[in-house]
């Protein structure tokens, strides 16, 4: 078998991959290795042509395929070697080793002193929200619609309706309408944006598309390929209501009805998983129950951003290269992060204690508020405190924590102003 | 117009099992199918089990097939390379009233002469079945029931009988039948009309249709609805065995047991229809699985389900399956009431029909070449490490995996696009190899698979379909 030996293994060249080979390489990693089963770097981001992303990290608006060739030039000028084409079929982390295959190796074994996760996240589908009617052509998950048009230049349908208003559904939207379809609806069960505010705005209102709040598909109609749909509004249990059901004529249907970290893999290498993010539980150095193991992005948690992505998948790469090299420091004393009123969950999930780097903990909100404090604590005591204007499930937040004031379990909850 | 010997109308399990059958001994035989591909339709929407026949009606010819197919399939599955594993079925009694239920069944088992039923008591099915429901009182084990493959089992037998010299002719509706004198002439068909001694219904759903073509139309069939869960391979309840209910006077109910590739299935309805293009999934139907099943199997849970799907089964006004010859119609042989068994009772059929067809006066001679083994796509996802390497060295598209849920190369959809009977379609290739069968339903791999269809089969790309004439998966290129 086709071996390689590097120092830090990366599985994944997308936006959270390449930020981390670039920082382990700049943290002093000899062998950086990508292992990416496209042909070539940039993951999701190639085929997300729209303007929007670095407006944090670089202050500027960059296409996905801007933002990713940044890191990946970089990537590349640091040194990083890359494994193209190639699908990894298991991590072992017991052996430090991860077996892929490629049509130019064939198989092949990458002996890494540590391995970072960065595979991403996929689209939740409409068997997974087990929409009632026919199963024709024309139903796409919107990243597929999007690789499809983007990527491989092929149109998917004319007349649309999308359901669920996730970032990608709405940018779809945009560029179907910008393509020449005809967008009839986006229909969205809760009674609240599922994505960015600036998304509605840029991608809905600009081009006159409906957005249906509070309101889902109840049938789909289409022998061969799909016909229409049936549209109702549903009640506060988001139970349709069927005297609201109304039929829209449609030859596609995109769904954009949320993102599932891609975590085939760390389940298989038996890495500890969160049943609330569905990703792997890590600590503030993104490292996973298996020590060599660190994750990234997507693939820990679904985040709204690239640039948290970025920023996560930095602090990742350099503590996997500080790992490869032994500098790894472990204090042995290590904290819960606890989600508390109206937090869904904390990424990460644990803080070892010590060291001198302060802590930021990202979260998502249960329910959209406005006024509000985010507030940590040990046990009684407040450590940090931060007031925002609104809070919305569709946007993540972070709070720093400080790392010397962490004596015990570190709770994060959200206070309404009085 | 073509000429051959025998037509049959139908590419089902049975239509195909009896295709290759024939295919046997020297004479012409065309497969005609309306749909794109073989198999595409109640063959490809069922429970995938292989029945032993233990709950038959004794004593009528549905009984004598099922018990007479079981045990071929061992052998048979390994001739024809599909996936076949013998698990058995257990039917555990939760309720006294269907505990006092179980003698009846066994003894009606032994009168289709299924003598391996065993009962079990609650203790030794909980430990068989860890998940079932703690309540249990007893049961009875059926060894021999098993699972399939029920795709490739149809693919396996077509291409086996074409590689034997039958003609298939699919994406084509047979429109009429010509009799003379009391004789079958020739089928029209919307392609080339076939001149033809012998005209084989096989037809299912569609069978009353053929039948009243040429007058013998003395019963209808109307489509019984089915509807499925597949449930994720990692579901967090599973089963080992086919665990099925104790049936009632109304329906055999509804089951739970893993398929041949690991998922869980779970279902089906049983609904009455007139409309036998219906195939919706529907909230109330998917409800009453959950509800029912979770009586068997507390805590399974079908919001991990990957997909749900629903067959109709072709069931026949009167009841009963049934086998017709007609001495005022030389040469057509009408299979009717092929229902929730046809898939076990396909090859005893096969052999059923061609010696019925013997007996009344059709001159077989056995083909000294006949080629009895079939290989099928190899399954690099299911190889060790050593085999997986040896493959993709060979042969680089086996080193490209294109379904990472399923993990299928590019090697084994080439492989089942370019053999007889080769894939069309996108639900052609998913139903050979399994592209586009896992949790992200090819959200992944779909945009792979129009290409490589589109690029295999010289097609823009606007004429790849997801099965049948309309399904375009695109409308074409951009700029």
């Amino acid at each position: 078998m086709y071996e390689i030996k590097c120092d830090v293994a990366i599985i994944g060249a997308g936006p959270a991959g390449l930020s981390a080979a670039v920082a382990a390489k700049k943290e002093g990693a000899e062998e950086v290795l990508l292992i990416e089963r496209d042909t070539s770097i940039g993951g999701i981001l190639q085929q997300c042509i729209h303007p929007g992303f670095g407006l944090t990290y670089f202050k500027e608006e960059l296409t996905g395929p801007e933002y990713a060739g940044r890191f990946g030039d970089e990537a590349l000028a640091l040194g990083t070697k890359v494994l193209l084409d190639s699908m990894v079929l298991e991590v072992v982390p017991e052996e430090n080793a991860v077996y892929c295959v490629n049509a130019a190796y064939g198989m092949t074994k990458v002996c890494a002193k540590s391995i970072v996760l960065a595979m991403g996240c996929r689209e939740r589908t409409r068997a997974a929200i087990q929409i009632p009617g026919s199963r024709p052509a024309g139903i796409y998950t919107a990243g597929a619609a999007q690789r499809l048009i983007n990527r491989q230049n092929a149109m998917v349908g004319r007349e649309v309706v999308i359901l669920g208003s996730g970032d990608i559904g709405m940018i779809m939207a945009r560029r179907m309408s910008l393509e020449g379809a005809h967008v009839k609806a986006v229909v969205e069960i809760m009674d609240f944006l599922a994505g960015l505010t600036r998304n509605k705005v840029q991608c809905l209102d600009d081009f006159g598309i409906p957005l249906k709040l509070a309101h889902t598909i109840t049938r789909i109609v289409g022998s061969q390929r799909v016909e229409g749909v049936y549209v109702a509004a549903v009640d506060e249990h988001r139970k349709p209501i069927p005297e609201t059901e109304e039929y829209i004529p449609c030859d596609t249907l995109l769904l954009s009805v949320g993102l599932i970290p891609e975590n085939e893999l760390t389940c298989k290498a038996a890495v500890k998983m969160s049943c609330i993010t569905n990703g792997p539980e890590v600590n503030q150095y993104m490292q996973t129950s298996a020590p060599c193991v660190f994750a990234c992005g997507n693939v820990v948690h679904v985040n709204d951003l690239v640039d948290n992505v970025t920023v996560e998948s930095m602090r990742a790469g350099a503590c996997a290269a500080r790992y490869a090299k032994g500098e790894l420091d472990h204090d042995s004393r290590v904290v819960n992060a606890v989600p508390g009123n109206h937090v869904r969950y904390l990424c990460p999930q644990y803080i070892c204690c010590g060291g001198n780097e302060d802590v930021k903990l990202f979260f998502r909100v249960l329910a959209p508020d406005s006024a509000v404090t985010i507030i940590a604590r040990c046990g009684d005591e407040v450590i940090a405190a931060k007031k925002v204007k609104r809070v919305s499930p569709g946007e993540m937040e972070h709070i720093l924590v400080p790392i010397q004031k962490v004596t015990g379990d570190v709770t994060v909850e959200i206070k309404k102003e009085e | 117009m073509l000429k051959t010997n025998v037509v049959v109308i139908g590419a089902g399990a049975v239509g195909c099992a009896v295709a290759r059958e024939l295919s046997k001994y020297q004479i012409g035989v065309i497969v005609v199918d309306k749909n794109e591909d073989i198999g595409g339709d109640a063959s490809k929407s069922n429970s995938a089990i292989i029945h032993t026949g233990y709950d038959a009606s004794p004593g009528t010819l549905e009984s004598q097939l099922v018990v007479a197919a079981n045990p071929m399939y061992d052998q048979l599955t390994r001739d024809l390379d599909v996936p076949f594993r013998r698990i058995g079925a257990i039917l555990p009694a939760i309720t006294q009233e269907q505990f006092e239920k179980l003698p009846a069944i066994k003894e009606k088992a032994f009168n289709n002469r299924v003598y391996d039923v065993e009962y079990k008591t609650g203790p030794e099915l909980l430990e068989m079945e860890p998940n079932l429901n703690p309540e249990v009182k007893g049961g009875l084990y059926i060894p021999r029931e098993s699972i399939i493959d029920p795709f490739i089992w149809v693919q396996a037998l077509a291409e086996n009988a074409n590689e034997n010299g039958v003609a298939f002719l699919l994406n084509t509706r047979v429109t009429g039948i010509t009799t003379e004198n009391g004789k079958v002439r020739s089928v029209q068909t919307t392609g080339e009309e076939i001149e033809t001694d012998y005209v084989i219904n096989a037809a299912a759903l569609y069978c009353d249709e053929i039948a009243a073509m040429v007058g013998k139309a003395d019963y209808f069939v109307n489509p019984r609805k089915g509807q499925f869960y597949i449930l994720d391979k990692n579901a967090s309840c599973q089963v080992e065995h086919i665990v099925l209910p104790i049936p009632t006077k109304l329906t055999k109910g509804k089951l739970m047991c893993p398929t041949i590739h690991g998922n869980m299935l779970v279902g089906p309805t049983a609904e009455d229809l007139e409309d036998k293009t219906d195939k919706d999934i529907t909230t109330e139907g998917l409800e009453s699985i959950e509800a029912d099943v979770k009586r068997l199997i507390p805590n399974v849970n079908v919001r991990e389900t990957v997909t749900q799907y629903c067959g109709l089964r072709p069931n026949r006004n009167p009841e009963g399956l049934h086998f017709d010859m007609w001495d005022d119609l030389e040469g057509f042989v009408n299979l009717s009431g092929v229902r929730s068994t046809g898939l076990t009772l396909s090859p005893a059929m096969g052999k059923y029909v061609v010696q019925q067809m013997m007996n009344h006066g059709l001159e077989l001679t056995f083909k000294e070449n006949f080629v009895k083994n079939r290989k099928g796509v190899v399954r690099f996802h299911e190889m060790d490490r050593d085999a997986q390497e040896k493959l993709a060295a060979e042969n680089p598209a086996y080193g490209r995996v294109i379904c990472r849920c399923e993990t299928i190369t590019e090697g084994e959809i080439l492989d089942c696009i370019h053999r007889p009977l080769g894939a069309r379609s996108m639900d052609a290739v998913k139903r050979r190899v399994r592209a586009g069968m896992g949790r992200c339903q090819g959200g992944f791999c779909g945009p792979k698979v129009i290409e490589l269809l589109a690029r295999e089969w010289n097609m823009p790309v606007e004429q790849v379909r997801k099965n049948n004439e309309g399904s375009y998966m695109v409308v074409g290129r951009m700029r």
